[in-house]
């Protein structure tokens, strides 16, 4: 009850400190100090805790199961354990947009901490650019999606929360991928700050990447904990379904590793001013163009939450009002940088990292066609197609072939003009990926010549970022790191495919099914009652070809409210491959639908994510940018 | 001039995405699953609701109308908004309603048909669930639709709404 009150009018407080920071920062703006009025920060600082303090208060009414709280009533139960019932607290529309609020909030005020040997006036303009995003979540929150609602009479019980929601891996993926998603924002505000103050330098690129590196390493955990979620919860077996809630967090994902790249030329060249400056603006319109498709439940998914129309119009009116505003800004402001524009030699990093954009871009536009194409096609012919993994796999995997080489080669040119050097020791390197691709792929898979030629350039990454981690100086570690990570991804998830097998049977208690390379024995069902569940644990035994027996034990809950049967599926990790098995109810009770997959080089998937964002962050350590 | 040209074609796309945007915002999306091949209906025996005579599959749906086939629960608050829709769609006469009691207390499900009147010609009780899963259903409520072949040609999953009576009635046509 009074959590809901003090919840509310914080927010509303926060709205109005919005406003005052603005007036306040604009009659700063003109004054003769060298520094920005120390009121400026105390009233960011203030907005913040305000939205902490509203935050708070909704996690309150969760943990206290508050019904009076319209979305606790929705989304929440008296029998949901505590960790989820907190959880549960952005588990939902509402409470996820909170979120979005404290991260906005957040980020302002770091960067206003953080950035003060800068300019003024670019601070300044950062913070009423941000404020103006923020103006427009607290209007959207207060008056579309009010996480507060008071609900009378009062419920006795709530409706619960979707129980495939119900996992430690999904409770931390909002606020992770939320760092991330929304952290660009402060990339945005920033980059139109400087293009206003004609500021996009070298020092500015130097200022402004910590940033960059900062959202693209959360981004990057938080899509790979998603992932996770998606593969043991899902009961599917596969990790990435080409979604479209995947595709909208992958797409400012790639936007922000070009921009990454971009960044380093800014910073040591002061060139690419352009590239950088447009890429900051598509990150974040492509993260508020995510929360556009998924929020208004045009496109339908497991985080559609709500359909509600004047949500959807709301955002879409404040996106493209965003993005008008800064192509107003690029165009009126900004001015290309004349002496040495995009001129590059063309063996030189400068160019391989424009090449890096281009295939960036292209990655980005076949997701993006993929996603939005069915919402143009369902307007325009009221046809209903939905674009399928085949699509993305068709166009993208072929392109990773260059896209490897390139990757392979182009870290190692210099600056300027550049010649490739040891060129006798890289030819050996990937005659002998291709060699030893070939022998690796002639027995899994009739399609010889594509795999091993994409096989082998993933190998010959491989081999030269893991050749350059043991025996160069050292000299540029963070970004082998990452690099080693890309080409591990691209491996694993290679051989995953390739080499994955499935059994699908019906099968009862007691009995043994065979097939050519081992047996499943089905031994015995136990039932289990749980606060929020009621499951039933199976208990199979696995025998593969050497006699070596692997038990497993998949459940099925009947999940009281609200009332829906999950599978979860039983994992066995080691380090060369996954033993996944789920099983469902059918036919009576007598017989039970199994599914058995093995995967291999599963758990290679997410060390090499780790590794990629692990690069990330030694870079974010590093004191100065190396040679 | 070639600024000018730019900035005036993203302006032009940008309507468009806009236009388009918006206009998706109004398609319906209720999450109609599209079944490909029709499906058979699973052959089972139930408990009747009222006689608590045990009922085989083919008697229920034996003769020549369409039927659907609605799982609820008293205890499904959904349930309750989609009530009088199925009233109202039970004064139909080309349609047969089946009710699915789903996992309920029969005291309480008595007592929610007397208080909110029986739409359905017949009442079948799935006590453990096991029924709607064969018929491939997600949650409560859910709504099946069969044709004169005995195939499920549609399924609703949540409660339906005057929409999807609409379409209900163009099938049944």
């Amino acid at each position: 009850m009074l959590a809901n009150q003090i919840g509310y009018y914080s927010l509303i407080l926060g709205l109005l400190l919005s406003v005052l920071l603005c007036g306040v920062s604009i009659k700063d703006i003109n004054s003769s100090s060298k520094q920005i009025n120390q009121n400026v920060l105390s009233l960011s600082f203030l907005q913040l805790v305000f939205v902490i303090v509203s935050f708070l208060s909704l996690i309150l009414s969760f943990i206290n199961s508050d019904f009076t709280n319209e979305t606790v009533f929705n989304n929440s139960h008296t029998t949901k354990p505590l960790f989820y019932k907190i959880s549960g607290a952005w588990g939902n529309h509402e409470g996820s947009l909170l979120l979005w609020l404290l991260v906005l909030t957040l980020f302002i005020f770091l960067f206003l901490v953080n950035s003060r040997e800068q300019p003024k006036k670019y601070r300044i303009l950062t913070l009423l650019f941000q404020q103006i995003i923020i103006i427009g979540f607290f209007l959207f929150v207060l008056m579309t999606s009010n996480p507060f609602n008071y609900l009378f009479p009062i419920p006795i019980e709530g409706l619960g929360l979707n129980p495939i929601l119900q996992d430690p891996a999904l409770a931390i993926h909002p606020p992770i991928l939320y760092l991330g998603y929304v952290g660009t924002s402060i990339i945005f505000s920033s980059s139109l700050a400087a293009v206003t103050q004609k500021y996009v330098s070298k020092e500015w690129g130097q200022h402004v990447k910590k940033w960059v590196l900062v959202s693209w390493i959360f981004l990057t955990i938080g899509i790979m904990l998603g992932s996770i979620w998606a593969y043991y919860e899902l009961g599917w077996g596969g990790f990435w379904f080409w979604d479209p809630v995947e595709n909208v967090s992958l797409m400012p994902w790639l936007t922000l590793t070009a921009l990454l790249h971009c960044i380093i030329v800014l910073e040591k060249r002061g060139d690419l001013t352009s590239w950088v400056v447009i890429l900051s603006i598509t990150t974040f319109t492509l993260s508020m163009c995510g929360t556009f498709l998924v929020r208004s439940g045009i496109l339908n998914s497991v985080h559609t939450f709500a359909n509600d129309p004047a949500r959807g119009i709301f955002i879409l009116i404040f996106l493209f009002f965003l993005i008008i505003l800064s192509l107003g800004i690029f165009f009126l402001f900004h001015e290309e940088n004349k002496k040495n524009s995009n001129n590059f030699f063309w063996l030189s990093k400068e160019s391989s990292i424009l090449i890096n954009n281009w295939f960036m871009m292209y990655f980005l536009s076949v997701v993006l066609i993929g996603t939005v194409y069915p919402i143009f096609l369902d307007v325009i012919s009221s046809e209903k197609i939905s674009v399928g993994p085949p699509f993305y796999q068709k166009l993208i995997v072929p392109f990773l072939i260059p896209f490897l080489l390139f990757m392979s080669l182009g870290p190692r040119l210099k600056w300027i003009k550049s010649k490739i050097e040891n060129r006798n020791s890289l030819i050996i390197t990937f005659i002998i990926s291709v060699i030893l691709t070939f022998f690796i792929i002639k027995n899994l898979t009739t399609d010889i010549l594509f795999y091993t030629i994409l096989v082998s350039a993933a190998l010959f990454l491989f081999f030269t970022t893991l050749k350059e981690l043991f025996m160069k100086k050292f000299n540029n570690v963070s970004q082998t790191v990452a690099h080693f990570g890309f080409s591990l991804l691209i491996l694993s998830i290679l051989f995953n495919s390739i080499l994955s097998s499935e059994i699908i049977t019906n099968i009862k208690i007691g009995e043994k099914y065979s097939y050519s390379s081992g047996e499943i024995f089905f031994k015995k069902i136990e039932e289990k009652k749980e606060s929020n569940f009621n499951s039933i644990i199976a208990y199979f035994e696995i025998k593969n070809e050497n006699g070596k027996i692997v038990e497993l034990s998949p459940e099925i809950r009947i999940y009281n409210q609200p009332a829906i049967i999950t599978s979860e599926a039983d994992i066995k990790t080691t380090l060369l491959e996954d033993k996944f098995l789920v099983m469902n109810l059918v036919k009576g009770n007598e017989y039970f639908n199994i599914r058995y997959q093995v995967k291999p080089f599963m758990v290679w998937i997410w060390i090499s994510v780790l590794l990629l964002s692990l690069g990330g962050l030694m870079n974010l350590f590093k004191k100065r940018y190396e040679k | 001039m070639k600024n000018k040209f730019n900035l005036f074609t993203i302006i032009i796309f940008l309507s468009f995405c806009f236009i388009i945007f918006y206009k998706g915002l109004d398609n319906s999306n209720i999450y109609t699953p599209i079944i490909n091949d029709k499906k058979d209906i699973p052959i089972f025996e139930a408990k009747d609701f009222n006689s608590n005579a045990y009922l085989k599959s083919e008697k229920i749906f034996d003769e020549d109308f369409f039927y659907i086939v609605n799982i609820w629960a008293s205890w499904c608050v959904p349930c309750r908004t989609e009530h009088p829709l199925l009233m109202e769609l039970s004064k139909n006469q080309s349609v047969k309603l089946i009710g699915l009691n789903y996992r309920d207390n029969l005291n309480n499900a008595k007592r929610f048909i007397n208080e909110f009147g029986n739409p359905y010609s017949q009442i079948i009780i799935d006590s453990d669930g096991i029924l709607s899963v064969e018929f491939g259903a997600y949650g409560v409520p859910e709504t099946f639709i069969i044709d004169k072949k005995k195939k499920i040609i549609k399924k609703f999953t949540g409660p339906i709404n005057k929409e999807i009576i609409e379409k209900i009635k163009l099938i049944i046509k």
